[in-house]
């Protein structure tokens, strides 16, 4: 069960043709001799998606020169996004409600861990990958005003490890294994934080540290207490098992366990405090990357124990999870992005922004019905886009002026016009302007609302979007109209605009073009409505 | 259907995709003027050039297909499952069409004699934004269903804030808040629920003859709506969400003028009296009484903005209060929902159009040949620039409603409507005398508050008159000598003045094409 | 009240309780490190405790003796995972407090808040 288990499992085990879908399944068994000596490494994908950054992370710390680890974690993070991509081809190509299910070393799912990848842990799959290589891309460049050269090495190997951590929490059908990768992402994410340039990035990274650790604990509470009561450890089982054990004191007390634990790593509204810091003091692009992942998959594990575990008919009509998690959505929405308006630092601002984004992404969740939880899933994709480029955007500003503070970029709409550029058009995003991919989102949360019959909900979901055009226009305000400090500037390097226009222009894509994101996530979202996995 | 490479079909599909390239027009224009950024000649030749393509493929392709009694519709791109970009033609929207591009050929003349004459910086970015206001104005025209409608409008609310902010100046920083947070404001948080709503009601948003709402809800919850629609519109500037419109004066004449006489404000209310066409349809405003309280709300905003130009110096702001008050004949004229009102309505976005925007090519020429903007200031200048005030007097005319000006048909048929709206809804038959009442009593203010401009401009004494009436004439300034503003500045409100003494006579041309709307 | 094979639960709770106490109400970063170990180590118990079964023994197949009672060896090896991570979590957190103690001179949050106010 543990990470070094995995491993040695999947180092021996590697050519026993551990590939079952389904309907295979009892071919596959009887190949499975004749197929010992040719290894089908497409099959293994599920678990290559694991290994590949998880035996990279060590080699870049043995590579030890700075550009060698990034060429060698760049073409591992693309490799990722291959591999995922490939897997939610696949996904798709089985229809609606398929499903590929790896068993790790060749053991039958409820007593060996199984990765069990559907339409909805491909598309979080995709979407940490991407952002990954978009992000690696960018980081050499921002990293080195931020960090000594000569310890790059060590950013690059812990940076793995958090998409490792990442994607294996997404991946796995496992309980105790999603605590595992949570583990492995967070201690990961705490060191990057902590590479920051001011002494503040130590303090917030301790902070994040130890209100981390706790949700950590909580989840891993709460899964105990489901093992207490049903006996597996295995998603698809416990889901079974546990609409058969029905709702009891010990089933509530898992459920409070787990929201707690993964709301505390989703920085929900009231559990938010360490997010804006760790956010503020990160290096620039560690903070893209975060915000575009680690509250993502956290969200991702919400979903997945709400609906997938718990299921729909236990955790609302029983357990009432809505009357928590709505007026806490709401509180999210309308707090954090009054505080936001208020932030005298950009990048602070954005990260405020960003708790009240995860509220619209829990008030999907909390709607419980299609449009919601639709809208819930496509705010997560559309969200990661936005704000990692909106955070690229900071790297260029942080690069560039020094700063960003508010003060500090004033007229910088004249003097870095692309830059500028690329920040309104994430800002309108943000606000969910039409034909942008915040659009899309909203609009389906929107539907969600009405379909629930909550019309005033719908009106609070669009009048705090309105706060939105506050706080952005509030910075386009100074860097548009203020006069601009004197002296030469260059503008940003390519090597970080591409990637943050890259992303941006992604949102508009996807405000246009929706049939991919919509697609799969009312897809996984009908999947999760429907039942068990 | 869902995806449409740029050309292609453009030759092949009929007239359908034509609404589409009518609306890429203006926006390879503003490329092109982009690109010729170096060279204010070109750059300047180019935007010109754009308009009057555009005009001319707006009247030869569009125009006839829309006189033929085919559907012309195009599908640009399936957004979302069931929520598609459509483009239809219809009466409406064309007419919109012709006003705002037609008018779009004289502002980019003015434009040039302007921002020249007053030496304005960033006049590529200027004719870049106004490239592509005009193409979401177009949009709007043509858009088949709300949401299309929507996105550009939208659109338009983007690529004009940098026109209204164009001076930079903190006074322009401001305006731009307030220009911002209304029309976005109001389109985010209220036209967008409807736009939403109207979709989880009818389960479609198109634009229907007869409406789609019609038995869909209660009427509360369709009256909710409507007002959601009505007031969400913030272009239309409907009280009280009008205080953007002033606002939005600080920006450079030409946009005033084509912008915020025309082109946006329209739009604004466009979508209003299509919205209550196609989607409530007439009947149903009557039976959620629709034609009562928005009617009501209309005539208040009509005759207090009126109120309010008459206490404003200031010849912009008394010109942007009085666009708010007749805009507000376009909601009323929709409002009432009769034949007659709303064939009024439309008609009254063409002849305000032209009406107003003499006068604001006529408060910029001024500004630019005397630096004056305040009413006071403008004693005696009617004898400097008889051209310039001549068109102000017909441009005037024409708002107040005087014929033979075209401003008098809408009002006709205006007051028509308040008279027959008993007849199709109550049970009386009597009209609405006290409707009819706020009408005329509203044409009254309009004289009180573009006359003293008359008046004051030709009969009044200039400063400068009585100081050299003692010393008899000297220089080239003298006493009775034209000084008219740069040519470009004065040609284009000859034209718009001559184009209301026009519409006078060919309303009838206007009147045939609507009424194809209105009685399906 | 308390039933006997409940004893253990309670304890878990009550060390659970100290544990999160000892990280909200102390200022000391390294208590704060010590209170989340105490936290971590409840719920390391309450896993051990919910594996005891009723006179089972190490579950070790012996032959000849098919009805031996086992206790259930899966929470322990889970918990062989949480406590490493523990361990990291723990280093990792103590090298952050020798970090902030070079940069700051002092390891009490309340102190390290006012430098920064006062900057």
């Amino acid at each position: 069960m543990s990470l070094f288990a995995q491993l040695a499992s999947l180092t021996v085990q590697a050519g026993n043709g551990a590939h079952h879908s389904d309907a295979q399944h009892a071919a596959q068994h009887a190949a499975q001799h004749a197929a010992q000596q040719a290894v089908n490494w497409s099959e293994h994908l599920p678990a290559l998606q694991i290994a590949l950054p998880l035996l990279a992370a060590p080699l870049c710390v043995l590579l030890r020169r700075a550009r060698l680890a990034w060429g060698l974690a760049m073409l591992v993070s693309a490799g990722a996004l291959a591999i995922s991509l490939t897997l939610l081809g696949r996904v798709l190509a089985l229809g609606e409600g398929g499903a590929i299910s790896y068993h790790l070393g060749g053991w039958q799912p409820p007593w060996g861990i199984e990765y069990r990848i559907d339409a909805l842990n491909a598309f979080v799959l995709v979407i940490v990958t991407g952002i990954s290589t978009v992000v690696m891309a960018a980081t050499p460049r921002s990293l080195e005003s931020e960090l000594p050269r000569e310890r790059h090495y060590l950013y690059y190997a812990a940076y793995l490890l958090c998409m490792t951590g990442l994607a294996g929490i997404t991946i796995t059908g496992d309980a105790f294994n999603i605590f595992v990768f949570l583990e492995i992402s967070s201690l990961s994410a705490y060191a990057l934080i902590s590479m920051g340039r001011t002494r503040r990035a130590v303090t917030s990274a301790y902070q994040y540290l130890v209100m981390g650790t706790i949700g950590g604990t909580f989840l891993l509470l709460g899964i105990g207490l489901l093992y207490m009561v049903t006996g597996t450890l295995n998603i698809a089982d416990l889901s079974e098992r546990l609409a058969l054990v029905g709702a009891n004191r010990t089933v509530l007390v898992a459920l409070a366990c787990i929201v707690a634990g993964v709301s505390i790593k989703l920085a929900l509204f009231p559990l938010h405090v360490w997010l804006p810091n760790a956010y503020t003091y990160a290096p620039a692009v560690v903070t893209a990357f975060l915000a575009a992942t680690a509250t993502k998959v956290a969200y991702y594990v919400l979903v997945r124990f709400v609906f997938s575990v718990f299921g729909t008919p236990l955790a609302f009509d029983e357990l009432h999870l809505d009357a928590l998690l709505l007026p806490l959505a709401i509180l999210a929405m309308f707090g954090a992005s009054l505080v936001a308006i208020y932030q005298a630092d950009v990048k602070r601002m954005l990260a405020w922004s960003s708790v009240a984004q995860i509220g619209y992404m829990v008030l999907g969740l909390a709607l419980a019905n299609e449009s919601g939880l639709t809208g819930g899933l496509v705010h997560l994709f559309n969200h990661a886009l936005m704000k990692s480029g909106l955070f690229l955007v900071m790297a260029c500003f942080a690069l560039r002026l020094g700063s960003t503070r508010l003060e500090d970029l004033a007229g910088v709409g004249h003097r870095m016009p692309l830059t500028f550029g690329a920040f309104v058009l994430g800002g309108l995003s943000l606000i969910g302007v039409p034909m942008t991919a915040g659009f899309v989102s909203k609009w389906y949360l929107v539907r969600g609302a009405l379909e629930a019959g909550m019309w005033p909900l719908a009106a609070a979901i669009l009048l705090s979007s309105l706060l939105a055009v506050a706080y952005i226009w509030r910075v386009v305000e100074v860097a548009w109209f203020r006069e601009p400090a004197t002296g030469d500037l260059r503008r940003a390097p390519l090597s970080i605009l591409v990637p943050a226009w890259i992303l941006l222009l992604g949102t508009l894509y996807f405000g246009l073009h929706t049939s991919f994101t919509v697609g799969t996530a009312s897809a996984a979202a009908r999947l999760l409505l429907g039942g068990t996995p | 259907m869902s995806t449409c490479p740029i050309l292609g079909p453009f030759l092949s599909e009929g007239p359908g995709p034509a609404l589409f390239l009518a609306i890429l027009w203006p926006l390879a224009g503003a490329l092109l003027v982009g690109l010729a950024s170096r060279l204010p000649n070109l750059r300047d030749t180019l935007s010109f050039l754009t308009a009057l393509s555009l005009f001319a493929f707006v009247v030869t392709i569009i125009l006839p297909a829309g006189r033929g009694s085919g559907d012309v519709s195009h599908d640009i791109l399936e957004v979302l499952p069931g929520l598609t970009l459509r483009l239809r033609l219809e009466p409406l929207g064309l007419l919109f069409a012709l006003v705002a591009s037609g008018l779009w050929i004289i502002t980019s003349l003015y434009a040039v004699g302007y921002m020249r004459g007053h030496g304005e910086k960033h006049q590529t970015r200027f004719a870049i934004c106004f490239a592509l206001a005009i193409a979401g104005a177009l949009g709007v025209a043509f858009a088949g269903n709300v949401f299309t409608l929507f996105v550009f409008y939208e659109a338009i609310t983007i690529s004009t804030y940098p026109l209204v902010t164009h001076a930079g100046t903190e006074q322009a920083r401001r305006s731009g808040r307030l220009y911002l947070g209304i029309l976005m404001g109001t389109s985010v948080a209220f036209l967008l629920l409807a736009l939403a709503w109207t979709w989880h009601l009818a389960g479609t948003t198109e634009f229907t003859p007869g409406g789609i709402l019609a038995g869909k809800a209660s009427p509360a919850v369709l009256t909710a709506l409507l007002a959601l629609y009505a007031f969400g519109t913030g272009k239309a500037a409907l009280m009280p969400f009008h205080r953007w419109l002033p606002a939005a004066m600080v920006a450079p004449t030409p946009v005033s003028a084509l912008l915020h006489a025309v082109a946006v404000v329209k739009a604004g209310v466009f979508t209003v009296v299509k919205v209550i066409v196609y989607i409530f349809g007439l009947d149903l405003m009557h039976e959620i009484g629709g034609d009562q309280w928005l009617a009501w709300v209309a005539a208040f905003t009509m005759l207090s903005a009126a109120c309010v130009a008459l206490s404003k110096d200031n010849l912009k702001a008394r010109l942007a209060y009085s666009t708010i008050s007749q805009l507000a004949y376009i909601v009323f004229g929709a409002a009432l929902a009769t034949d007659h009102a709303v064939l009024g309505s439309a008609l009254h976005i063409a002849m305000h159009a032209f009406g107003k925007i003499t006068l604001f090519f006529c408060a910029g020429a001024i500004l630019v040949a005397t630096h004056k903007s305040k009413v006071s200031e403008l004693a005696g200048l009617g004898r400097r620039m008889p051209f310039t005030f001549g068109a102000f007097t017909l441009g005037a005319f024409s708002i107040i409603g005087l014929p033979p000006l075209g401003g008098s048909w809408s009002k006709w048929y205006l007051a028509l409507g308040t008279m027959d709206v008993g007849d199709a809804g109550d049970a009386g038959g009597s009209g609405r005398p006290l409707m009819l009442g706020v009408l005329l009593l509203s044409s009254l203010l309009a004289v009180g508050y573009l006359m003293p401009v008359i008046v004051t401009a030709f009969f009044g004494q200039a400063e400068e008159d009585k100081q050299h009436s003692g010393h008899g004439s000297h220089g080239n300034q003298s006493e009775g000598g034209l000084r008219e503003a740069p040519l470009l500045c004065v040609l284009p409100p000859v034209v718009s003045a001559l184009g209301c003494l026009a519409l006078f006579y060919y309303a009838d041309e206007l009147v045939t094409i609507l009424k194809g709307a209105l009685l399906p | 009240m308390i039933e006997p094979g409940l004893y253990n639960y309670w304890l878990c709770v009550i060390l659970m309780m100290t544990g999160l106490y000892v990280v909200m109400a102390k200022g000391n970063l390294v208590k704060k490190v010590i209170g989340l170990n105490l936290f971590q180590v409840s719920v390391i118990m309450l896993y051990v405790t919910m594996g005891k079964v009723e006179g089972g023994t190490a579950p070790i197949v012996v032959e000849g003796a098919p009805d031996t009672i086992y206790s259930n060896p899966l929470p322990h090896v889970l918990m062989l995972t949480a406590i490493v991570v523990g361990v990291a979590t723990t280093a990792l957190a103590l090298s952050f407090v020798v970090r902030i103690h070079e940069d700051y001179g002092t390891i009490e949050e309340g102190d390290i808040a006012a430098m920064e106010e006062g900057r």
